[in-house]
């Protein structure tokens, strides 16, 4: 029951992202030449909605279905390996216009060029971790 | 049913986007889709050349299954939530520096003129595709998430590692569009 919520909750993401041309290649490019609000819009209602429910579940401290406390997002206080990897990551990202998250949803939609994008990026990930213990964090 | 079919709006989209951060929360999960890239090095056996690989899989289960509805979802929409060779309302400023580039036919969700095979395996479709791929993986592992769970997630739950991780994306975007990818499209 509880996998097809996962599903379901990935079927919702990947509709909202083709509907929003958030996948577009065109709309990163314009996005990264400041030609557009829209992906802007995209992205800051989207943080501003999430913080404003993460705040109510912190508030209430309920437990997840599981039974088990929710897993609220706490990212290790790095600040060179954020900073680094954010810039190689967003090379890439304004390269092949998709994020992972667009990269699955284009393979969906039918632009099956992006499967390769797909590999290369395990390959990049596969990388990183063999040579994790000596990159400066 | 019409507006089931055009594109929808950032006020609306945006926000939906931004409900799945507590409805993962609420499911027993976390809202990022990057950590899969490690996933798949697992499930193709990279366990068994470096032990950074040897995960939990059933701890990861949840994303993973996240990211097959995903590919579901992409298909849903553009087979029967969509009408059939629409263009996106880029503004005419965008449209120009696409053209620019060399990449004249900005019909449709994708530039035709790049996503296609033949394109794919020429030098400067390896370089935008294949090496963009790798520093996609690279990246946002070293950075420990990616737009989703940095930005939106990581964000939501205001994280300082998320800012200067967004922040750097944004870099590299920029770089990436102003230099690299000028120098690898411009005939």
């Amino acid at each position: 029951m509880k996998n097809i919520l996962y599903v379901f909750s990935g079927v919702i993401f990947g509709i909202v992202m083709f509907k929003s041309e958030a996948i577009s290649w065109f709309r990163i490019q314009e996005m990264f030449r400041f030609q557009a609000f829209h992906m802007y819009g995209i992205m800051g209602s989207a943080v501003v909605v999430g913080a404003s429910f993460v705040a109510v579940l912190r508030r209430l401290g309920m437990n997840s279905i599981t039974g088990e406390p929710m897993k609220f997002s706490e990212k290790k206080k790095l600040y060179k390996s954020p900073l680094i990897g954010g810039v190689i990551f967003g090379l890439g990202w304004a390269m092949t216009g998709a994020c992972p998250g667009p990269l699955f949803v284009n393979v969906g939609a039918g632009y099956s060029v992006m499967l390769v994008v797909i590999g290369f990026a395990a390959l990049g990930a596969f990388v990183h971790g063999l040579i994790a213990h000596r990159l400066p964090r | 049913m019409e507006f089931i079919f055009s594109p929808w709006p950032w006020y609306v989209t945006g926000p939906l986007i931004g409900l799945l951060v507590p409805l993962m929360l609420i499911l027993g999960s976390s809202f990022g889709v990057s950590g899969n890239l490690e996933t798949i090095c697992s499930l193709v056996g990279a366990g068994k050349v470096s032990d950074y690989f040897k995960l939990d899989l059933k701890r990861r289960m949840p994303s993973l299954l996240f990211v097959i509805g995903a590919i579901i979802g992409g298909f849903i929409a553009a087979n029967w939530l969509s009408i059939e060779n629409y263009s996106i309302a880029l503004s005419s400023d965008a449209i120009n520096s696409i053209q620019s580039l060399g990449v004249f036919d900005t019909t449709g969700l994708q530039p035709s003129e790049l996503f296609n095979w033949e394109f794919l395996f020429s030098v400067n479709g390896f370089l935008l595709f294949c090496f963009g791929g790798f520093l996609i993986g690279f990246g946002t592992r070293y950075a420990g998430g990616c737009t989703s769970g940095h930005s939106i997630s990581g964000l939501s739950n205001l994280q300082l590692t998320s800012l200067i991780a967004s922040i750097g994306f944004f870099i590299g975007g920029l770089i990436s569009t102003h230099f690299l990818i000028p120098l690898i499209l411009t005939p």
